[in-house]
């Protein structure tokens, strides 16, 4: 089965209120959205709040050798100015180790790192307050490269080392010979997530002494676990609601505002609005790594595979935030979507001075796939076959062993996705006589009317993990309840997972209106009431999430038949539930919900697993690390002015195996967002990094594609269900935002005919100048 | 500094404003009014797009003052009572709405776009929408959904 998305063929096929699985059922929350009335993080409002602003480091690495609030308080309108000596618990946060002060007490790391906050009355106010403290710093040598960073006699952004984790993985033999060797190296800048909703929240505090907290996030949980230590406080104490979010891409896993907030709150006993804006955000959370890769294929000279040396070097910055797992997708699934009989990889995540990196969408799998996509490309030109069928040669298939010696145990579609984004039809050629100036590379900036313009054409495939990997306790929560209201029956389900944009809350009232046969499903605000449902990372929600929602509704079902068994006298396995009525085997209705249930609710709350991951060896990184795969191949047309280094992307085209479609519009939705993300990366978005600071902390000069440079895209989805995973459902976000980018990179190679071993690709790598 | 402006066809007086406050500050944290969004406050995304006097503007760029004695329109003012604008309605229909962030900017410049061009092509939407920055949808079901709203009113 497979749907079409073609630009041409698209029909409108939402269809509101109706929708089950595999319906696309439209958001319940859209109309809000249209009409300005979502209350998003940054719109949060309390008649007596104040605001907090944060003070950052300017300096990469600095020794603190005093810092003096006194000016600042004396500021009309300022309410509180807090340091680290403010913090009441540990002054240390991190997703996968403490390692972040909460506010920098004896050195700064990074710049832009927080040193001191600021509550006052009115933002402005506040921003210069931040302005007159006085900090003293000593300015420090700072450790900005990568490499460098990795010598055993560099300074030490920690102790004891800057190593944050090698994976090592060797497989096969140790010294594989081939007749056709090639290798490159490869560079990857550092891209922003750029969600556009800014960090921002409120936290009030309560007459317990404890606080709530209502903030945009993308893990309630692992937030509150952070803040707790931070703040010295119980969980009972830490109530956390999610606020509306602005997109995330990752950007959101780390705390931002969450402690800060919660600090000012608590000390002026007033609630507290913190929100970020462009500028800060660049320095408020975590970027993609920039990436060092250097690749070895050996091959036969019919193009097959022998074997694989790899070395990806991930610059993490001043702290580790999700270093070690981005190191471990990197080095588990860093050859690409490939069957290599011999393999020696080495991944490294290493402190330096430089910004923090952490998640971003495609995490680790992103800066790989540049690197192996390329080669492939060389391989093809090498041995001299199709660039294409290189890639089917070598593809991964069903039953297949990856190079961590993991079975791929359900679809894997390499050789057909890259077959049907191939043969999908291609944009007109260029109007040499009569260009539009719109559709040429600068455009109307009529730097060219055709002259000097050479397309090309690319091709990229990936595979992605999907859900948390390594023997990680992936869970989420999920609590369900059913009544009758107002003679209808109504399920009302309650988790704690972080909608972001993707569409959960859709997806889990469509799995209610599936499970019970309701047709009105209330989805509960998401808070920390509720278990834990894990990351909104890693394309997991709708497979982790969506699992949970949907056990909890099974659970919910059976104790339903079971009263009405009771009350009927009959068995439960020969009940069925369906909506309002209880049915017997034959489908004659033997009761109606409303006679079982009367005024009570039933009500199931269900912690669910995917099967469990393992952790790799230590020496040879074997081990069955993940729980589901995710394929997805593009094809990328370009047009190029070589004169001038100006890139129009013409095409971007994509397919895609989803396992089953559970709302096929929303799929559709994430491919084409994704595949931008990846776009941008190849040609324009890049943090620029100098000496430790940030040059281009602003729209105005870190780019993201808009709708001028992102072209119609044909996407095709296959659905190839997973046995293995609810609904049969595959992860979905990550693929296209991996496999989008190499494409685009090869289509530029191909119309300029030189390497161009870096990304984001400039106009002068293409100019030479 | 006082400022009187007309919001949503109803004149509204606030107090104490500070003139450095940008039109969009206004609108957001003292009318009550945070349709309008504040995803980059430098006049690049579009998201705080707001009609002032018919114009389509950024409300970021704005400031408070420059608004006292004119009409802005919002985002909050395109619906007809309960029911949507076909923009708002398409827009909607279309999946052009992920996270929301940028929407209420992009109903605004689109709504503007299909008072001036009715049947816009595509070259005509991507030209129009071109300062609103989308981060979810690749922006192909925001044109779309354009696409659907100039439909609809042309048999409307």
């Amino acid at each position: 089965m497979s749907t079409d998305a073609g630009t041409t063929t698209r029909t409108v096929t939402g269809v509101e209120g109706t929708g089950r699985v595999g319906d696309s059922a439209l958001r319940p929350d859209g109309t809000l959205k249209v009409t300005g009335e979502f209350a998003y993080a940054s719109d949060l409002w309390h008649d007596e709040m104040a605001w907090g602003v944060t003070l950052r480091s300017p300096h990469p690495h600095a020794r603190i050798k005093g810092i003096d609030i006194t000016d600042a308080l004396t500021v009309p309108g300022v309410w509180a100015v807090l340091t680290a000596a403010d913090v009441p618990g540990e002054n240390a946060f991190g997703l996968e180790h403490a390692d972040q002060p909460v506010l920098a007490s004896e050195f700064v790391r990074y710049e832009g790192e927080p040193v001191a906050l600021v509550a006052a009355d009115h933002p402005e106010t506040a921003r210069r307050a931040a302005q007159r403290i006085r900090v003293d710093y000593e300015v420090l040598p700072a450790v900005t490269d990568a490499r460098r960073a990795m010598d055993p006699d560099a300074p030490a952004v920690h102790r004891p080392g800057n190593l944050v984790r090698h994976l090592r993985l060797r497989r096969g033999e140790p010294d594989p010979v081939a007749p056709v060797v090639l290798s490159l190296d490869f560079e990857v800048g550092m891209q922003d997530q750029a969600f556009l909703g800014p960090e921002s929240g409120l936290a009030v505090p309560a007459e317990d002494g404890g606080i709530d907290l209502y903030v945009a996030t993308q893990w309630l949980h692992v937030d509150q676990r952070q803040i707790c230590l931070a703040l010295g406080l119980p969980p009972e104490k830490v109530r956390l609601t999610l606020a509306g979010v602005g997109g995330a891409f990752g950007g959101r896993e780390d705390l931002s505002i969450h402690v800060h907030a919660c600090l000012l709150a608590l000390r002026i006993g007033k609630p507290v609005k913190m929100s970020y804006g462009r500028e800060e955000s660049f320095f408020g959370h975590v970027h993609r790594h920039p990436a060092a890769l250097t690749y070895e294929f050996g091959a036969e000279r019919d193009g097959t595979l022998v074997y694989a040396k790899a070395s990806v070097i991930l610059d993490g910055g001043a702290y580790a935030s999700s270093t070690g797992a981005v190191v471990g997708n990197a080095g588990t699934l860093g050859l690409g979507p490939y069957r290599f009989p011999s393999v020696a990889v080495d991944a490294y995540g290493v402190f330096t001075n430089n910004p923090p990196c952490g998640a971003m969408r495609g995490f680790g799998c992103v800066q790989a796939a540049f690197a192996h996509e390329a080669l492939m490309d060389e391989l093809a030109d090498t041995v001299g076959i199709d660039r294409v069928a290189i890639r089917q040669l070598n593809g991964m298939r069903e039953g297949d062993l990856n190079i961590t010696g993991q079975v791929i145990d359900s679809a894997a579609p390499v050789a057909e996705l890259l077959q049907i984004v191939a043969d999908m039809p291609l944009p007109a050629p260029l109007d040499a006589a009569a260009p539009d100036l719109r559709t040429l590379p600068g455009a109307v900036g009529n730097t060219t009317h055709g002259e000097g313009v050479v397309r090309g054409v690319g091709y990229a495939v990936t595979y992605k993990n999907v859900a948390f990997s390594e023997g990680f306790d992936d869970y989420s929560t999920a609590r369900v309840r059913l009544e009758m209201t107002g003679g209808e029956p109504v399920a009302t389900v309650h988790t704690a997972a972080a909608e972001v944009g993707q569409g959960l809350i859709t997806l889990q009232q469509q799995i209610c209106r599936t499970e019970l046969g309701v047709q009105r499903v209330v989805v509960a605000p998401s808070d920390t009431s509720v278990g834990s449902a894990g990351s909104t990372s890693a394309s997991r929600q709708t497979y982790v999430t969506g699992g949970a929602v949907k056990a909890a509704c099974e659970a919910v079902r059976a104790a339903v038949l079971q009263r009405a068994a009771v009350a009927l006298g009959r068995p439960a396995v020969q009940l069925r539930l369906d909506g309002e009525k209880i049915a017997g085997a034959s489908g004659e209705v033997l009761a109606t919900l409303g006679n079982v249930l009367g005024d009570d609710a039933v009500e199931e709350t269900v912690e669910w697993r995917h099967r469990p991951t393992h952790a790799i060896d230590v020496e040879t990184g074997q081990g069955d690390a993940h729980v589901q795969f995710a394929f997805s191949a593009h094809r990328a047309v370009v047009d190029v002015d070589v004169e001038l280094g100006l890139v129009k992307v013409v095409a971007l085209d994509t397919a895609q195996d989803v396992g089953t479609a559970l709302n096929p519009d929303a799929v559709v939705g994430q491919i084409h967002g994704g595949s931008a993300q990846g776009m941008g990366l190849a040609l324009m978005e890049e943090i620029v990094v100098t000496d430790g600071h940030v040059r281009n902390p602003s729209f105005t000069d870190y780019l993201i594609p808009t709708i001028l440079d992102m072209p119609p895209m044909q996407v095709r989805v296959l659905e190839y269900a997973d046995p293995h995973a609810p609904y049969g459902v595959r992860g979905v976000g990550e693929p296209p935002t991996i496999s989008s980018g190499p494409a685009v990179a090869a289509a530029v190679r191909a119309a300029v005919g030189k390497p161009l071993r870096r990304v984001p690709i400039r106009p002068e790598h293409i100019t030479d100048t | 500094m006082r400022v009187t402006t007309t919001v949503n066809g109803t004149e509204r007086e606030v107090d104490d404003v500070w003139p450095g406050e940008s039109l969009l500050y206004v609108l957001r944290e003292r009318m009550g009014l945070p349709g309008s969004k504040n995803a980059c406050e430098q006049g690049e995304c579009g998201s705080c797009t707001v009609y002032l006097d018919g114009e389509p503007v950024c409300s970021c760029l704005v400031a408070a003052g420059q608004a006292i004695g004119r009409e802005v329109t919002t985002v909050e003012g395109l619906a007809d009572g309960g029911s949507l604008h076909p923009v708002q309605q398409a827009f909607v229909e279309c999946g052009a709405v992920q996270c929301g962030f940028c929407t209420p900017g992009l109903v605004v410049a689109a709504h503007d776009l299909l008072e001036r061009v009715p049947s816009p092509s595509d070259l005509e939407i991507r030209e129009a929408l071109a300062g609103n920055l989308c981060r979810c949808t690749g922006y192909e079901k925001i044109l779309d959904a354009v696409r659907l709203a100039a439909d609809r009113q042309a048999q409307a």
